[in-house]
Order: C-alpha cells, then sequence, then structure tokens
C-alpha cells in the first residue's frame, strides 16, 4: 500500500467491532493514520464513519478491537492535547450562547491546562495565532452566535489548532455549507496540512470534493472495503463504481 | 432612612441575602446554559423535605436541607445519566417524589404551621447569627470551587463533546456542578424561600443573556441584576411590608421585561 511512503503511525485502529444494541454499526475495522496524512474517511448515511470517530476520539468504546494513539492504548492515554476536533458544528452548537469568538477559541486551550489555572499570555498568543490562521482574527469580539456557518466553522479550526495538535478530526465540515465557502475551507485545510505539516482526518459523505482534497481515502460502509491512495481509488474499477455504498 | 440597618436582624436578613445573591447567578449560567434550569427548581422542593426532616428530629433544617439536597442532586446526576429515564423524567421523579416525601414527613411531626411558612417563602427575620456564618461559609466553598472549574464549565457548557475529547473529566465536573447547586438552593432557602429558589438562580441569568455579551460579561450583569434585586426587594418589602422572597422576584422579572423592552426598541 502506498501508505508506508509516509511517516510514522500515529493512530492504529485494529480489528474494531462495535454495535449498538443488535445493530452491528462497524464490522472488523482496520485502519491506520500516518503522520503529515490527509485522509477521508467516506461513507453514506449509517455507514458507521461518525461512530469510527467517536471510537478513534474515545467517546465510544467498541466491543472488540483495539484503539492505540500515538502508540498507546486509548483506554491509558493522556496526551489529548495531540488531537484536535471539530465537531459537526449544526448539531453541538447553540447560536445564543453568550461566547465571543476569542472566548470560544480559548476553549482549546483549557484541555492542557490544570484546574485553577487562569488564562496565559500563551494561550492568548497561541489563540491569536489560530485565529490568524483561519483569517478570523478581525472578528475576535463578535458573538460567535452572529457569524455565518462559514465563518463559525473556521473559529471551530481555530479552535482545536489553538490546542496545538499533531492531528485534527473534523466531523462532516461541508454539510449545509454554500460551494464558493466549501473551496475557500478546504484550501485552508490543505494549507495547514502542507504549511504545518498538521495530519488531517476528514469524516465525510462528500466523496466527490475528497478525491480532489485528500491524499487517501477510507471507504467504509460498516466495514473499511477500501483504503489507499487517491490516485489507486481511481484506478481500483470496484471502488468507483460504487462510490455511495 | 437607613435607620433600619440599626436592627440586627434586617442586617444579618441583608447579609445573608447579598451573599446568596451572588453566588445564584455563579451556579445559574451554568445550569441555565446546559438546559438545567429546572434542576434548581427540583432540587428547592427535595429541599423541603431536608427542611421536614429537620422539624421531625429537632435538627437545625437548613443542615437537614444541605444534607438531603447534596445527596438528592447525586442520585439524580445518576439517574439522568443512566440514560434508564429521560433526563427530565428523573427531574419529575424527584421533584414529586421529595414533596411527597415533605409533607409525609410534615404531618408526622405536626410541621404544617406558621414555622413551614417561613421556610416555603423566605423570611429573613427569622435568620440567625449561626445561619449567616453557615451561608458565608459555604458560599466560598461554591464559589471557590467554581473559581477552580470555571474554564472547564465553560467548555462543557459549550460543547460538551469537543470539551470531552480534549481530555476534561466531564461526567466528574458534572457532579460537582450539581452539588454545588444542591449547596446553592439549601442556602438560598432563607432568602427567598423553597418556592422562588428557582427564580433567584434562573432570572438574573436569563436576563443577563438577553444582552448578548460575551460569557464573562453576562455573569458580570447577572450578579449586578441579583445582587440589586436582592437588597431593593429586601428594602421594599420592609418598608412597604410586603413578603421579601416574592418582592425579589417581582424586581428581577422587572428588571427582565425593561430589558426585553429596550432591546426590541429600534
Amino acid at each position: 500500500m502506498s501508505n508506508s511512503d509516509h511517516g510514522e503511525n500515529i493512530i492504529e485502529v485494529s480489528d474494531i467491532s462495535f454495535s449498538y444494541g443488535a445493530t452491528q454499526v462497524l464490522k472488523d475495522i482496520t485502519l491506520s493514520i500516518h503522520r503529515g496524512d490527509y485522509l477521508g474517511i467516506v461513507g453514506g448515511n449509517g455507514a458507521g464513519k461518525t461512530s469510527l470517530l467517536k471510537i478513534i476520539l474515545g467517546l465510544l468504546s467498541p466491543q472488540k478491537g483495539k484503539v492505540l494513539l500515538f502508540g498507546q492504548d486509548i483506554r491509558e492515554f493522556k496526551d489529548w492535547s495531540k488531537i484536535g476536533y471539530v465537531p459537526q458544528k449544526v448539531t453541538n452548537f447553540d447560536p445564543n450562547f453568550p461566547a465571543t469568538v476569542r472566548e470560544v477559541v480559548l476553549m482549546g486551550r483549557y484541555g492542557r491546562r490544570g484546574l485553577m489555572h487562569r488564562v496565559t499570555e500563551e494561550d492568548r498568543t497561541e489563540a491569536r495565532k489560530a485565529l490568524e490562521q483561519v483569517e478570523m482574527w478581525e472578528y475576535k469580539d463578535r458573538q460567535i452566535g452572529d457569524l455565518s456557518g462559514g465563518q463559525q466553522q473556521r473559529v471551530f479550526i481555530a479552535r482545536a489548532l489553538a490546542g496545538k495538535p499533531e492531528v485534527i478530526f473534523l466531523d462532516e465540515p461541508t454539510v449545509g455549507v454554500e460551494t464558493h465557502i466549501k473551496d475557500e475551507f478546504y484550501a485552508l485545510l490543505r494549507k495547514l496540512n502542507e504549511d504545518l505539516h498538521l495530519t488531517v482526518v476528514l469524516i465525510t459523505h462528500d466523496i466527490e470534493s475528497m478525491a480532489h482534497e485528500a491524499m487517501h481515502i477510507a471507504c467504509i460502509d460498516h466495514t473499511i472495503f477500501f483504503h489507499d491512495s487517491i490516485d489507486a481509488y481511481f484506478k481500483d474499477s470496484h471502488a468507483v463504481v460504487h462510490p455511495h455504498p | 432612612m437607613f435607620d433600619i440597618l440599626h436592627y440586627s436582624f434586617f442586617v444579618r436578613g441583608i447579609e445573608a441575602g447579598v451573599i446568596v445573591a451572588f453566588i445564584a447567578p455563579l451556579i445559574g449560567i451554568f445550569l441555565v446554559l446546559r438546559r438545567y434550569s429546572l434542576i434548581a427548581d427540583t432540587l428547592s422542593h427535595v429541599s423541603l423535605a431536608g427542611v421536614a426532616l429537620g422539624f421531625l428530629f429537632g435538627v437545625n433544617p437548613m443542615w437537614s436541607a444541605i444534607g438531603v439536597t447534596v445527596v438528592s442532586s447525586l442520585g439524580i446526576e445518576k439517574l439522568r445519566t443512566s440514560k434508564r429515564v429521560y433526563g427530565e423524567s428523573a427531574l419529575a421523579l424527584f421533584l414529586s417524589g421529595a414533596l411527597a416525601l415533605a409533607t409525609v414527613l410534615l404531618s408526622l411531626g405536626k410541621g404544617f404551621n406558621a414555622n413551614l411558612l417561613n421556610y416555603l417563602f423566605g423570611s429573613i427575620v427569622t435568620v440567625t447569627q449561626t445561619d449567616v456564618y453557615t451561608i458565608a461559609v459555604l458560599a466560598v466553598v461554591v464559589a471557590c470551587v467554581l473559581f477552580a472549574l470555571y474554564k472547564e464549565l465553560v467548555y462543557i457548557s459549550f460543547d460538551e463533546e469537543s470539551a470531552r475529547v480534549s481530555g476534561i473529566a466531564v461526567d466528574r465536573i458534572n457532579r460537582v456542578l450539581i452539588v454545588l447547586a444542591a449547596l446553592t438552593v439549601a442556602l438560598s432557602i432563607p432568602v427567598v424561600g423553597i418556592l422562588l429558589i428557582a427564580a433567584l438562580i434562573v432570572i438574573p441569568v436569563v436576563a443577563a443573556l438577553q444582552l448578548r455579551k460575551s460569557f464573562l460579561q453576562t455573569l458580570v450583569y447577572a450578579e449586578v441584576i441579583s445582587v440589586f434585586s436582592v437588597v431593593t426587594g429586601i428594602f421594599a418589602s420592609f418598608y412597604l411590608n410586603l413578603a421579601t422572597g416574592g418582592t425579589i422576584v417581582l424586581i428581577m422579572l422587572i428588571v427582565f421585561l425593561l430589558i426585553m423592552a429596550g432591546k426590541d426598541r429600534p
């Protein structure tokens, strides 16, 4: 597999199975994510991609299998600041929440601070840098709920970046976002991946965009039926014939 | 006009009132933003069972209310997170269960008397010096813990899932929050009474939220509204001979309506 010509394995999922009650959602999933990769995990509704993400993030526990984060078993993993997460904003966010853009981005620094720690100068600097990276610094004092969907998305990415992660996970980031905003958004992700050498993992149903953007692609329909480089994806007739399982 | 301050009972009432007015929005902002407003209501009814227990066994009702409310708060959180019943059903179970227990305990101890009304509707004239000390010490504890967990609570309130991914011990902090809510409820009994505690915790925050400010500013505005309403409410109730708790809550509601009206103006 062409995966091997990339950096070290930072995330290894081996032989994961997961069910909600009697419904099997994931079966025998094995997947490695390499440092510097830009991976699209693609699947239709109910294919299990969000469950897989939640397992990797420790929000769900699989009934079978093992997850290693940076070489450590997920149950013992403590260094969560290495992992950035951009949730699906539409479902997770109250537009009336009283917070400015700057306050939201500072939250990205909270996980790495112990209790009683006040916000430091370093926190403020990192928050500023993150907002500049997504070109949202001038909006710092605006209410998060007053921004457009695309702008909120950038702020959430800045929040993830503020924690200085090594890998960033995004859950369906382009749902409900207009096409031109979507293009800008993918350009931003490419910049983060290439310039900051950030590992990017994107969960999406949008295989067309992924085919242009990601370096690797994993197609999932309860189990992974294709995982390789984009080039290989186009050569593999089976995968191309069934892009939406 | 402040010759009333020569009366020690009045001073104690003001002291207790200001302390409670200060901590109620601190806890309230997190409860309101997490859609937990009804927990304040439930815990206040639970505290009545605590008061009834105090009557029955001749213990200071504030102490028995604190004990019962804190223990029940942990029960509510456990039932809620077990997902065996819906979140609001857990609240309904505890609210009505506690009220039923309270009425039975009160009838056992012949507690249906004028003294009970002081607890139901608040009566700052009955606040003893010991009560003021208890309220002060526990309020300091609540404020310190909230200060220590402030960042984490803000993050959890905004986005619980991301907070969890960032390594914050969400479940543990949720339990701490509900215990602090229980303490705040029990401490508020003498000032506004069991039946109006939820208003004290919820209304100043809801009013401040209308201003659409940053998190910190919202908190400061809620504090100002809360302390202003409690102090003016206590004075007004004395001079106009009105029920203190009700006067305080009505002032809060007027502030809320004024903010709403101000917002609607172009």
